[in-house]
């Protein structure tokens, strides 16, 4: 494929220009032309007021779709412990392999038949696990190969996996082994009607802007995905399964893990797993003013939250950044108190289900997200909410 | 040893913005930076350079004006640049990006090689450990520290969720830096000197013998199929009133929301 101007119907508006990211379109001779630094992108096609851009088919392009079957969720563990994002992966994949009628596995490495077990009851019809030393601890050649031996003898359509610091580093080795496609960081998942391809959007630029990806032509199609965007399913405990040990004979590794050093900061963990959080920015103005958000998330029975604005101002250590750079939350209450709202804030938040803003400025970007908007002071609203929540509780 | 370091050049994502009506890009007036990851990249080739000796390799992929990108990693003390550039890798996605950056490596040799943990345009993670996977060499991702460099191994410290993983690995090796690894030095006077003289290798498809069906948009399995801007909440809306008034509105709300 490539990008072409139609010369008769270019006028040499200039309107394309400021479209592409990459400078690729120059005006020659009063017509616009692409020129090498094309990346075909595509995002000159719909700005043209003329429909003088187009892209061109090359016989070359058309592929042979590849084959397969089944939705595939890679569950990961740590030191027995199965993730969290493997149970809302379940409950994603079970809603997308009913729309294509098709059965959920799930793949554990490191765990016993009763971590397998575990997964059934979440929503998995059928669990291949490998409980062999040498994917017990995780490195990444040994569980890039054996999930690759995996997929390839059985063909599945779709892989998911977590967006973990575990997920997002070995899968891409899969999907070069297998020389197909990988969606990084997925924060929505659906069907194509008509092709039934993965729809995959994922954030770029930052969370500036949002993509869908397709992998029309090769299988599977996999994708990591973020914990907790997605809903986990229906436990059930007398849920039945088939449960396969799957071994891993000719599996090596070059890697290995001398030592593991937890530093569990206890707010990071409680933010994460949090039903309510007191978030604070800019506006919160200094120590003194996180203090009262304290306060009030104690009232709440909440955690402490802040934007990335106040832990570079130091008013609070950086485990409680939410946002790109911080954690990304998803709690049932969501107060954001003098957070003017940067994207780069937004895309760690805005899953949470109700979203209070309170901001001094009505023009705050936050309000967009905000369930409820109260524009106002937060040093006078802040205190009134605290008092009137406790006297509610009777404290 | 043998250092390569991959770099990409980024437009500043912060100033990159989509305009809702026509779901196009807005850039006007955004800087080509390098990618910010990649500069702790370039640093900590530097450091290991210091410490065992040998030599810094910078590679990157991208249009011609990406050679601006290879200068500034030359002020910083980096020995050698090279510019993958060809028509043929337009639109590559990782996939595609990963197979080209291995076959210029596979060209280079290299005992360690460095990459930025992602790239601030796209931020997948993906580019380093296929190209390790492209060139069946082990890989370790975000790493924050490096423990130990010898001329056969390597001991590491990957960052987790809850800590982190003291890793050894053999060489040759992909690593893929966080930026708590370094600071990135400035540019010195002589580096800058060196940056203006330096002569840039271009390398093209041919050069490192690349399979056509391999590369760029060809080659690549991923397709965007269109972009949009961020959606708003729908059901919002603001609370008016007296601040009083405003206060009991909302803890009425958190009490029908059953958050009390």
């Amino acid at each position: 494929m490539f990008i072409r101007v139609i010369k008769d119907k270019c006028t040499g508006c200039e309107t394309c220009l400021s479209s592409c990211p990459y400078d690729a379109i120059v005006i020659k001779d009063g017509k616009a032309e692409i020129t090498e630094l094309c990346q075909l992108c595509r995002s000159c096609l719909t700005v043209c007021p003329e429909g003088a851009i187009t892209e061109v088919e090359e016989e070359s392009d058309k592929k042979e779709k590849g084959q397969g079957s089944g939705l595939w969720v890679f569950a990961e563990q740590r030191e027995g412990v199965i993730a969290g994002v493997s149970f809302e992966l379940l409950g994603a994949g079970r809603r997308l392999a009913d729309i294509l009628g098709t059965k959920v596995s799930a793949v554990l490495f490191g765990y016993s038949e009763t971590g397998a077990d575990e997964l059934i009851k979440w929503g998995a019809d059928r669990v291949y696990y490998c409980s062999e030393e040498i994917v017990k601890n995780f490195n990444d050649e040994p569980y890039a190969a054996l999930l690759s031996d995996l997929i390839a003898l059985h063909k599945p359509e779709i892989v998911l996996a977590g967006a973990t610091p575990i997920g997002r580093s070995f899968i891409p080795r899969v999907a070069a082994r297998l020389g197909t496609g990988l969606t990084a960081d997925c924060t929505a998942l659906d069907i194509d009607a008509e092709t039934k391809n993965l729809l995959q959007v994922r954030p770029a630029f930052g969370g500036n802007i949002m993509a869908t990806i397709l992998c029309p032509h090769t299988r599977p199609q996999m994708a990591t995905v973020r914990p907790r965007v997605m809903k986990r399913g229906e436990y059930d405990a007398s849920r039945k399964g088939e449960i396969i040990k799957v071994g891993a004979d000719d599996i090596r590794s070059r890697t290995r893990v001398i030592e593991t050093v937890k530093e569990v900061s206890e707010v990071a963990v409680n933010l994460q797993e949090a039903n309510i959080i007191v978030a604070g920015g800019r506006g919160v103005g200094g120590e003194k003013g996180f203090q009262m958000l304290y306060e009030l998330a104690e009232a709440l029975g909440g955690c402490v939250g802040a934007s990335r604005a106040a832990v570079d101002e130091g008013w609070i250590p950086y485990r409680h950044q939410i946002g790109q750079t911080g954690k990304t939350v998803g709690p049932k209450l969501y107060i954001a108190c003098g957070i003017s709202g940067a994207v780069q804030h937004l895309v760690g938040m805005q899953s949470s289900d109700i979203i209070v803003a309170i901001n001094k400025n009505p023009e705050a970007p936050i309000f967009s997200v905000a369930n409820y908007g109260i524009v106002g002071d937060i040093f006078e609203i802040v205190p009134m909410l605290t008092k009137k929540i406790k006297e509610m509780r009777g404290v | 040893m043998k250092i390569v370091v991959c770099v990409k050049q980024v437009p500043d994502t912060a100033e990159v913005r989509i305009n809702p009506e026509t779901n196009t890009l807005i850039r006007d007036g955004v800087q080509s930076i390098i990618n910010p990851y990649d500069m702790h990249a370039v640093e900590a080739g530097l450091q290991i350079r210091e410490k065992v000796g040998g030599t810094v390799t910078v590679v990157t992929m991208g249009p011609p004006q990406a050679e601006t990108a290879l200068r500034e990693t030359i002020s910083m003390g980096a020995d050698n640049a090279v510019l993958l550039t060809d028509r043929a890798f337009a639109g590559s996605d990782t996939w595609a990006t990963a197979y080209a950056l291995s076959r210029a490596i596979e060209y280079l040799g290299a005992d360690v090689i460095l990459c930025g943990k992602q790239a601030i345009d796209g931020d997948t993670a993906q580019v380093g450990p296929e190209i390790a996977e492209f060139l069946d060499i082990p890989h370790v991702a975000y790493i924050r520290k490096i423990d130990d460099v010898q001329n056969d191994r390597i001991v590491v410290q990957r960052l987790m969720d809850d800590g982190f993983d003291v890793i050894e690995s053999s060489l040759p090796v992909l690593l893929t830096v966080v930026r708590e690894l370094n600071v990135p030095r400035m540019p010195s006077l002589k580096g800058k000197m060196a940056a203006k003289k330096a002569e840039i290798k271009k390398l093209s498809a041919a050069d490192i013998k690349a399979e056509e069906n391999k590369l760029g948009l060809k080659g690549s399995p991923t397709q965007v199929r269109n972009i949009f801007a961020p959606d708003a909440k729908k059901d919002r809306r603001m609370v008016e009133g007296t601040t009083t008034e405003k206060v009991e509105a909302i803890v009425k709300e958190f009490v029908g929301l059953k958050c009390l």
